[in-house]
């Protein structure tokens, strides 16, 4: 077992790693996401008050705040489950309203049907051809052999790569992630991160990564923001090579300052 | 079923057995003794020749299919019709302000007490007793489907927007099995209503089935065909509810309380 949290491979986890079936190098995915301004209040509370971000193609950020400062609020404001009041949400020079295809949310429960099989679950959308894009982002997140499963008999991790595996199937452009892991335990979350990083090597999807844990953030993103009072206040390119090494004392370093911003 | 039984010994399939069958043998002995007479309550054994008389002159198949009929029919238009009113207020808010505070009142007048006017309608025909078990099976499952179509993870359905599922696809897929479970509670309970509105039903008016078998029987005393009658509304509606439990098993197959394996048989 513990050669499963050596931080320093790209793991899910050894005999996961030989599931995977090699696949050809797929076209980059990502867009640009700028936010502009985006204003929304709950009542008197202002939750997001202005707030604007520009993410380039591909780019990984992960978004660092106190609970309640609005980070899940601008979620669904990007995903279109909400409307903000001002402001809007571009993708790749586009306003947009309402559900996009291109943009999917995972959240931080895993929201898997319980009575659909893990299969039917990842093909949720059930667009042409969709039994055999399951199965591969199945095989991908390194469960090609629970497909024909009840959820209810897989462990917290395994029901969260499956809610992955069904973000992938609609080949996003832009991946909103709300605290996928938070529910889940240490070693999990690190294999989770492992798959994680890995997928968004090959498919540069553009990712938002809401978390409260910097170290996480560190570890995944290319960049760092912090909210505070409905607007973004820091915002810090994260420079590490990867694959990153948890114990590197440039990351430590970033994490404090960090920290010290939220 | 097999699943169920597996791992059971003999004696423990026998245990529940066991109450019923000393309670029988208790009252063959009291019958035959002379502590209970037979006016009062026939003997098991009398009851099983009665069982057997009326099975061999076809009566009683003749009876029990009337009275089957009646029930699957009325539970057939109260269920649908309570089913669909369930699921119409249960989707759409205006149709909930409209329907729902009129159906609540209806709910509250005990169906029985409607018979003299269904008789009025009606007369004594099949249409009076089809009219009542349909009005007593309507309101249950109403109730259960308008409260399991409000109670869907609201969770769930916004998955299912953010991953492009339309307004359709997330009723169908969605909310209307996470309303299932709720749906065959009340399947449940209308099966139990089901049963008493038809023997009330019977009894009071009729020139057939079960009720009035038991009803004529009474005329002439003979207390071991009434006791036969009570006995076959006892197994209908013990089916009944065996039924149902399939039906669970088949329909809630997902649910950790009726899977055991884990894995989806096709």
């Amino acid at each position: 077992m513990l050669k499963r949290i050596d931080p320093r491979r790209d793991l899910v986890s050894a005999d996961d790693a030989v599931s995977v079936a090699p696949v050809a190098q797929p076209t980059p995915l990502g867009k640009r996401l700028k936010l502009e301004g985006l204003k929304r209040s709950f009542g008197p509370r202002k939750v997001l008050d202005g707030l604007s971000l520009d993410v380039p193609a591909g780019q990984f950020v992960a978004i660092v705040g106190r609970s309640g400062v609005g980070k899940s609020t601008l979620m669904r404001l990007v995903v279109g489950l909400d409307q903000p009041e001002e402001g809007r949400v571009v993708i790749d020079g586009e306003p947009v309203k309402g559900l996009q295809s291109s943009v999917r949310l995972l959240f931080q429960d895993a929201r898997l049907l319980p009575w659909h099989s893990v299969l039917s679950n990842v093909g949720i959308a059930r667009t042409p051809g969709w039994r055999e894009a399951a199965i591969e982002a199945l095989s991908d997140v390194g469960l090609a052999d629970r497909l024909n499963e009840w959820p209810a008999v897989l462990s917290g991790g395994q029901r969260q790569r499956v809610a992955l595996a069904r973000v992938l199937v609609g080949r996003p452009s832009v991946l909103l992630l709300d605290e996928p892991f938070g529910a889940l335990d240490a070693m999990t979350r690190v294999e989770m991160h492992g798959l994680l990083e890995r997928l968004w090597l090959q498919r540069k999807f553009t990712t938002l990564l809401i978390t409260h844990d910097v170290a996480e953030a560190v570890a995944l993103a290319d960049r760092v923001i912090v909210i505070k009072d409905g607007r973004l206040t820091f915002d810090i390119d994260v420079a590490a090579e990867r694959p990153r090494h948890r114990a590197d004392p440039h990351l430590a370093a970033l994490q404090d300052k960090i920290l010290a911003e939220v | 079923m097999s699943r169920i039984s597996r791992g059971e010994s003999f004696v423990d399939r026998l245990t529940p057995w066991l109450l019923p069958v000393s309670v029988l043998v208790l009252w063959e002995i009291c019958t035959r003794v002379g502590l209970i007479e037979q006016r009062v309550l026939p003997a098991p054994s009398q009851v099983a020749v009665a069982f057997w008389e009326n099975a061999k002159s076809g009566a009683l198949a003749h009876h029990v299919m009337v009275s089957f009929n009646r029930a699957i029919v009325g539970l057939a238009i109260g269920g649908s019709i309570g089913f669909i009113l369930g699921v119409l207020n249960g989707v759409s808010r205006p149709a909930e302000k409209l329907f729902d505070s009129g159906l609540q009142m209806l709910r509250n007048v005990p169906h029985l007490a409607i018979i003299p006017m269904v008789i009025l309608w009606f007369g004594i025909d099949e249409t009076a007793k089809i009219f009542l078990v349909a009005v007593g099976t309507m309101f249950p499952i109403y109730l259960n489907t308008f409260h399991g179509i409000r109670t869907v993870d609201r969770g769930l359905v916004e998955m299912a927007k953010v991953n492009g599922l339309g307004r359709f696809a997330i009723f169908w897929r969605v909310v209307l099995p996470g309303a299932m479970p709720s749906v065959l509670v009340g399947l449940r309970y209308a099966l139990g209503i089901m049963w008493l509105t038809l023997i009330v039903a019977e009894t009071i008016s009729a020139s057939s089935g079960i009720g009035y078998m038991t009803m004529n029987a009474r005329e002439f005393l003979q207390t071991d065909v009434v006791v036969l009658g009570i006995l076959v509304y006892a197994l209908l509606g013990k089916a009944a509810d065996f039924a149902t439990k399939l039906i669970e098993h088949r329909v809630l197959a997902w649910h950790p309380a009726y899977h055991a394996s884990g894995s989806v048989s096709a």
